[in-house]
């Protein structure tokens, strides 16, 4: 199988790594990375278990290759948290019981985190609609959205304080 | 200055134990992507395995053909049935009493059954080989439809079983039979039919459906051939069970097998069971001598692993002209698929369907249940319930609603009026349970209250009188009860085991603690609420105590979690060894204080001396005595197990209204209102319960209106993707309204009684009484599910419902 010399920055990280041309990108983040944040629950884009953050954009690292990730900066779960510090999304969803099994919580938090800075202030049903890619079997849903109005307070909060 | 001193209030709180909304311990891990499930599981030399599976649901393997397969670089081995004769483990018992193929012998009996395995270096050379493995099948006739198979000519599914009469339940009649289970008392239900003034009869499908958790199922399995020994993390509800049997199928030694269950992905049922994919997994480890990695995907989890349901059933039910229930007769046919391998205790090949009585005081029941083979995937686990409770509610539910329609009754009014009264507990029931407590009149009437029902029942009225009106307005009103926390030993067994659970706590001389259960969280939390009942128990603070699970080189022996039973048996099992702990303690407190036992007074995290609040020794202090100076005869350390064999099951109950509205126009639903009462007797960490009833109301709304796996009449499942099989979103959802009372299990050592199965159990029922009722002024009295838009459309034009 073709080998492709694959440049991104990974959580910050400037990486440099060989991969077979066909690797999908939860694979090589999960078995060459080490990162085992991002789950497989569906391998068809349907779950949202593997997202992850693209130059900006949610991702579904299940049908993405690694090698359409060269050049690009990429955020994982592993990478929310800054200088030892929770990420408000990760807070939330701690203190609203935002998560039972926690198998979907990566790609939720992911997904929340970027849902975040396209609309500092949801109502619900955008919330509802924002996270309509990220299947959970445990919460019904309900503290997963009162965990991103709490978090949306948290950023709002935070952004004042610094402004 | 001193610290101030804190109140035994002040203390209880600190403790943060038994009602207290703590937060998770478990979730730090999850939300830093730290969780350790079984695919991040990475050993070195790891290989993995892929699973060639049948295109044809019933057909005889003519030839299969390994040689490409083996020479695509990277691949290891590909094994068949044949590869596994010499092992005799191409069949593995089931828990009920059946056999099972691991890879398909000779013959396919489901479309997707396992037909070989390729071991290769990784996922992807795997996936490859797999696609080179060339199989021939000659077709045979398929049956899909479980009367079909029990027709006289139907094709014989199961060759291996021909000329056996007796089944591991009793006698088989046919060659597609595997048994008839009843209970009850026929002569009285017939009798009770042959004089009631009233009787109605309804049949109804609860159709095949999947617990799909968002994790599949798979495994690592490592043997050691130097040590001899078998390492294996498996996605399973029942690690210790599964230690059990892989001893007895492999022949390793059970101290030599260890079975991890780690962090697991959601369950729902669905880990029960033991798959063929985790015993060949097993078996290429061994002959390889390599770990073995095996990761399903979501098209084999749904179509290969344990479906749930798939019961026909016919209720009826025989009263008097003002409403009151004289007799119950329900005569099932369970589509069990091509293996009997459903997971219920031993003795009970139906579950504990005969608790289809509910929550009424009915005189004489009868129910015989039917299990059918098919051309369709093996299973018939609970799925988000007690063995088969989910298929009894509905059918008693439902055929209550029947019968109130045919008397023009009031949907509360008759459930009033057959309630068993809070004063008939302990209530035995004509199917032979000891319902251990319920105050079933006071709930109703709650909720009845905070929906404003007189309002909704005066709106509906309203809208059936407009014309011009876009809707039909349903209410749905379920009135539950469940049987969970299997089981007494004396009537429940898995494979011969008694379905106790245990604890283990050992305290450590500085005051923290470690607690090793017999069960396995999957989300439900146990590394908080074990220690809350721990915390109360011993005044030691919830935060320090470490609570540890699905390790079977650690853990006690435990039957698992499932069927609600964790807290019932598991949680009693804590509370017991906590006792044993608190009687030595107290020993220890009274050499301390120089004073004897009966002078000791214990309160929320010490023994005071009675009279004198200034002498007592906190838990603590205890504890480091334990280790220090134990008193002259007494041994050191703090420490207990205990194996709780339950008295009884334990009986939760609830009441859940629903109100729907229907576009008359397209046949969309949509959910206005759901509040939902559970009783789960003592509550231990409400917002845990809040969450579990969340995602409990979640699945089961989620089955009422899209689940099925719907199969053609060649054996295909038309519905194994997320793309099919309905899984709703956020947007779907509807937001939940939660209430309770409090009735505790008086047999219960705290009263706690179980909890994250009464949504799913109530609610299905509940959407399927709201959409009947939106129809029910056209004299309808039942609709099938799934209750898809489609379905509700063709439903309304069936009607002649006009926009």
């Amino acid at each position: 199988m073709a080998k492709q010399i694959v440049k991104m920055t990974l959580n910050g990280q400037q990486i440099e790594q060989l991969v077979d041309s066909r690797t999908l990108l939860v694979h090589f983040l999960r078995e060459q990375m080490n990162l085992t944040g991002a789950h497989i629950g569906c391998e068809t884009s349907h779950c949202g278990a593997c997202t992850v953050d693209i130059d900006g954009e949610s991702v579904k690292a299940c049908t993405h290759l690694a090698v359409q990730c060269d050049g690009s900066d990429v955020k994982t779960v592993e990478g929310l948290a800054e200088a030892g510090a929770l990420h408000a999304v990760q807070e939330a969803f701690y203190e609203e019981h935002g998560l039972q099994c926690g198998f979907c919580t990566p790609g939720m938090l992911m997904r929340s985190y970027r849902f975040l800075q396209e609309n500092r202030n949801p109502t619900e049903d955008e919330i509802r609609l924002g996270l309509s890619g990220n299947l959970c079997r445990c919460t019904g849903y309900q503290n997963i959205v009162k965990a991103v109005q709490s978090a949306a307070i948290k950023l709002q909060q935070k952004e004042s304080a610094t402004a | 200055m001193n610290a101030p001193v804190k109140t035994p209030e002040e203390r209880k709180a600190d403790l943060q134990g038994m009602g207290d909304s703590r937060l998770r311990k478990e979730d730090a891990r999850f939300i830093q992507g730290k969780g350790q499930y079984c695919d991040d599981i990475k050993l070195p030399g790891m290989l993995h395995m892929d699973i060639v599976r049948s295109p044809v649901a019933h057909g005889r393997i003519k030839r299969i053909n390994k040689e490409e397969a083996l020479a695509i670089p990277g691949v290891h081995a590909v094994l068949t049935a044949d590869d596994l004769k010499p092992l005799n483990l191409h069949w593995m018992p089931t828990l009920a009493g059946d056999v099972a193929a691991v890879l398909a012998d000779e013959k396919v009996h489901f479309q997707m059954q396992e037909v070989a395995i390729v071991i290769a270096d990784d996922r992807y050379i795997a996936a490859d080989a797999i696609e080179a493995v060339e199989v021939e099948y000659e077709e045979l006739p398929v049956v899909i439809d479980p009367y079909a198979a029990l027709e006289p000519d139907a094709p014989v599914l199961r060759e291996d079983l021909q000329g056996k009469t007796e089944g591991a339940h009793g006698p088989r009649d046919h060659h597609n039979h595997i048994f008839t289970w009843e209970a009850g008392d026929k002569t009285a239900a017939d009798a009770a039919f042959d004089h009631a003034p009233v009787t109605v009869s309804q049949h109804m499908h609860y159709p095949r459906v999947h617990p799909c958790p968002l994790e599949t199922c798979g495994c690592v399995a490592s043997f050691d051939p130097i040590k001899g020994e078998l390492t294996t993390w498996m996605t399973s509800q029942a690690p210790h069970v599964v230690r059990t049997v892989v001893s007895m199928l492999s022949g390793v030694p059970e101290s030599k097998v260890r079975i991890i269950s780690p962090d697991i992905g959601g369950g729902f049922g669905n880990k029960v069971g033991i798959y063929p994919g985790y015993v060949c997994a097993i078996v290429a480890s061994i002959v390889l001598g390599r770990p073995v990695k095996w990761s399903e995907d979501r098209v084999e989890n749904i179509s290969s692993t344990a479906f749930a349901r798939d019961y026909h059933m016919d209720g009826h039910l025989a009263a008097t002209e003002d409403g009151k229930i004289l007799g119950l007769k329900v005569d099932v046919i369970a589509d069990h698929g091509a293996f009997d391998a459903c997971a219920d205790p031993t003795k009970f090949p139906a579950g504990l369907f005969h608790i289809c009585s509910g929550s009424y005081d009915i005189p004489a029941a009868h129910c015989s249940v039917k299990g059918v083979y098919t051309n369709k995937a093996p299973g018939g686990v609970a799925y988000r319930c007690s063995f088969r409770v989910t298929e009894a509610v509905y059918l008693i539910e439902r055929m209550v609603d029947v019968l109130a329609q045919k008397l023009n009754m009031d949907k509360a009014e008759i459930r009033r009026k057959n309630f068993i009264r809070k004063d008939q507990f302990p209530y035995n029931s004509a199917f032979g349970f000891e319902y251990d407590s319920g105050d079933y009149h006071t709930a109703l009437e709650k909720v009845l209250d905070a929906v404003d029902y007189k309002a909704l029942r005066a709106e509906q009225e309203q809208k059936r009188a407009d014309p011009n009106c876009p809707t039909l307005m349903g209410i749905g009103l379920v009135t539950f009860t469940e049987v969970v926390g299997a089981g007494p030993s004396k009537t429940c067994d898995i494979l011969g085991v008694g379905m106790f659970d245990s604890c283990e706590i050992r305290i450590h001389p500085t005051g923290s603690a470690i607690a090793r259960m017999g069960t396995i969280t999957q989300g439900q939390g146990h590394q908080t609420t074990y220690a809350q009942i721990i915390a109360s128990e011993l005044g030691i603070p919830s935060e320090v105590i470490q609570v540890e699970e699905g390790d079977t080189s650690t853990a006690p022996y435990g039957l698992g979690t499932y069927g609600s039973r964790s807290t019932p048996v598991a949680g009693a099992a804590i509370a017991m060894a906590a006792r044993k702990i608190h009687a030595k303690a107290k020993k220890i407190a009274a050499h301390l204080l120089e004073v004897s036992e009966a002078d000791l007074d214990w309160e929320v995290d010490r023994f005071k001396v009675r009279g004198n609040d200034e002498q007592f020794k906190t838990m603590a202090d205890v504890a480091f005595a334990a280790y220090q100076q134990p008193p002259e005869g007494l041994e050191p350390g703090l420490e207990a197990v205990h194996y709780y064999d339950p008295p009884n099951f334990t009986y939760p109950f609830g009441i859940y209204l629903c109100v729907v509205d229907i576009d008359k126009g397209t046949g969309e639903s949509s959910i206005r209102r759901f509040y939902a009462l559970d009783d789960c007797g003592t509550r231990i960490n409400p917002m845990i319960i809040d969450g579990q009833i969340h995602g409990g109301l979640t699945e089961g709304f989620a089955v009422a209106m899209g689940q099925q796996m719907p199969f053609d009449e060649q054996g295909n499942l038309l519905g194994n993707t997320l793309m099919d099989y309905f899984l709703p979103t956020a947007v779907e959802t509807p937001t939940w309204e939660t209430d309770y009372t409090v009735t505790p299990s008086p047999h219960h050592p705290i009263g706690a009684k179980g909890v994250a199965e009464s949504p799913h159990v109530g609610s299905i029922p509940t959407f399927t009484s709201a959409v009947v009722d939106a129809f029910a002024h056209l004299g309808v009295t039942h609709i099938d599910m799934p209750h898809t838009s489609y379905r509700i459309w063709k439903k309304l034009k069936e009607e002649g419902v006009q926009l």
